[in-house]
């Protein structure tokens, strides 16, 4: 099997405060793997390391083999690498055109092309049609994204990383706040993914995680607790004390 | 394949010319028809829209605040009076460009310094620049003239064909050009993938970085083409009054573009350009009042303006011009200004 994203020994603190520790995370290629664990266990320290928006204080990042450790965070997403956004950080006043068309024309390279107008190249316009269209958003690509009824706006998120081609693609809780009357678009594009996309879902929905992942981590404290296939891990001991206690006690 | 077809006509839509726009600037041409007596203060009007714009460009569209842009204002203004004193470049355009293009490499030199760092971060180094090169221009007297300023520059005629006259006529048929032509530039770029790459930047550089946007080079680069606007609107200063002294380094300059882009609006490119006429027309209509105390004016017409909200004036301002536009173009062809796009 290759690995398509690997850590090694990763650390990361804030001042005194160890946030990651000594993590190490292979996730396989064309893998669903699942990053789940309580509150405050750091999840959105290592999609930062991951990102590249944090630099560790110690250990590696690779992708596909290849150190990405020191790669600045756009370099890292022509390289393969995306994610979503869990909090909405969409742009509010681009439509879902203008936002998938920036992220199509930094793709293919014409990001940075000052002189012809939006819309007068095929190549990218093709993409933009065919990516809105897989995500069920041609009927309001005109609409300011700030208009689009949250379920929508959930979807455009996973339709920009989609965008990217990205190999690998971190969905950082892709249902979160999503009305039960939407969700089910949100369940059915994550499970539509392409196959050949390695996946790393990190989520606090247990339905989601067990309906999805093919593999689960746990972390607890910044360090991994427990690593292997969903059945397992539900079984762990360890797993049911830390995290399905917690989650019994709320 | 009508899914790409509609996706390239909305995506295209966009920067369709809207007949505001034209009408706007059939406006600006028949002044010079309709008030042939007052060709210097509409030149001085063009100018600071030219300057304007080249802040709307690094502010309103990707939200780089700079306290110091009379910089690269100076810097053209100093290189287009130097090649015509000393004739090295006498041809009028040629030498507007060279002036702008040295202004230009000012602006990619200090965009490293610029795109470091935050909002007051940026206020601070953009302002410390524009000081420090005013004091360049005091201790290197030989070359600038000091406090005297360059003396003694003499234009040539434009293309050779046309003489500056004492009316200021050719002097305002010739910025109005430059500033349309730059204009017609500035909107292409905005209108590009480039351009929408820089909103999203001036949004959440973060999510941009994270769509695969390389967010520092396209800062320095927008930055880089507002000096070369700076520098334009600089050298046009000399060319067209003959003149350039310390003060086109002025904190006062910079300070007073903020206001004039203010005024107008940003992120919509005629912010810069509604802002300058509107600036000219009440420093004039004060002056005349109380020659001493016009910036009390200024400051209060200010403060008001910052109360009742821009978009309510612009929405009062337009609602006649809207009116005759929609009975002339149908309902949806009139101005709107974008809402969500102050300062």
């Amino acid at each position: 099997m290759t690995i398509a994203l690997e850590t090694r020994g990763l650390e990361k603190s804030f001042g005194g405060l160890r946030v990651t520790r000594d993590l190490s995370l292979k996730v396989e290629q064309g893998a669903r793997h699942a990053l789940i664990g309580p509150n405050g266990a750091g999840k959105t320290t290592v999609i930062n390391l991951l990102t590249g928006v944090l630099k560790p204080n110690a250990g590696q990042i690779l992708l596909e083999g290849n150190d990405i450790t020191n790669l600045a965070v756009h370099k890292r997403v022509l390289r393969g690498l995306s994610r979503t956004f869990q909090i909405n950080q969409l742009y509010a006043d681009l439509t879902p055109l203008e936002t998938i068309g920036l992220a199509v024309s930094e793709r293919l390279g014409r990001g940075g092309d000052w002189w012809r107008r939006m819309g007068t190249r095929n190549d990218v316009n093709e993409e933009i049609a065919e990516t809105l269209g897989r995500f069920h958003l041609l009927d309001v690509m005109n609409e300011p994204t700030a208009t689009l009824p949250y379920g929508k706006q959930r979807l455009l998120e996973i339709a920009v990383a989609i965008a990217t081609k990205p190999r690998v693609l971190l969905l950082d809780e892709p249902a979160a706040g999503v009305p039960e009357s939407e969700r089910h678009d949100i369940l059915a594009a994550v499970a539509a993914l392409p196959r050949d996309v390695t996946v790393l879902l990190i989520e606090h929905d247990m339905d989601l995680v067990f309906s999805f992942a093919d593999r689960i981590s746990v972390l607890v404290n910044g360090a991994m607790l427990v690593e292997g296939p969903p059945d397992e891990v539900a079984r762990d001991p360890q797993v049911k004390a830390v995290y399905l206690g917690e989650a019994a006690d709320v | 394949m009508t899914a790409v077809s509609d996706v390239s006509s909305h995506a295209i839509a966009r920067a369709r010319w809207r007949p505001a726009e034209i009408a706007f600037w059939v406006l600006a041409a028949s002044c010079a028809f309709l008030f042939p007596s007052r060709y210097l203060i509409m030149t001085d009007i063009l100018r600071l829209a030219l300057f304007t714009l080249s802040l709307d460009l690094i502010l309103g569209y990707a939200g780089i605040v700079s306290l110091g842009h009379a910089a690269f204002f100076g810097v053209g203004a100093y290189s287009a009076g130097l090649l015509a004193l000393h004739g090295i470049i006498n041809e009028p355009v040629i030498a507007l460009v060279v002036a702008g293009l040295v202004a230009m490499v000012l602006g990619f030199l200090t965009s490293f310094l610029v795109i470091r760092g935050v909002d007051l971060t940026r206020l601070m180094v953009t302002l410390g620049i524009a000081l420090l090169l005013e004091a360049l221009a005091e201790r290197f007297s030989n070359i600038t003239g000091g406090t005297d300023g360059l003396q003694g520059i003499e234009m040539q005629p434009i293309l050779g064909l046309f003489a500056f006259d004492m009316f200021g006529k050719t002097g305002f048929f010739y910025s109005l050009i430059v500033l349309f032509l730059l204009f017609l530039l500035a909107r292409r770029i905005v209108n590009s993938p480039f351009g929408l790459s820089l909103r999203a930047i001036k949004n959440n550089p973060l999510r941009a970085s994270a769509i695969g946007v390389p967010v520092n080079r396209r800062l320095i680069a927008i930055y880089t083409v507002a000096a070369f606007y700076a520098g334009i609107a600089g050298a046009l200063f000399t060319q067209t009054t003959a003149l350039a002294s310390l003060d086109v380094f002025s904190f006062e300059r910079s300070a007073d573009l903020m206001l004039v882009l203010v005024i107008g609006g940003t992120g919509y490119l005629y912010g810069g350009l509604i802002g300058a006429v509107v600036f000219k027309m009440l420093q004039e209509l004060f002056q005349t009042i109380t020659p001493q105390y016009w910036l009390f004016w200024i400051g209060l017409v200010l403060v008001v303006m910052v109360l009742i909200g821009r978009e309510r004036i612009h929405r009062w301002v337009l609602w006649g011009p809207n009116l005759i536009i929609r009975q002339v173009f149908g309902r949806k062809a009139g101005v709107a200004v974008p809402e969500s796009d102050a300062p």
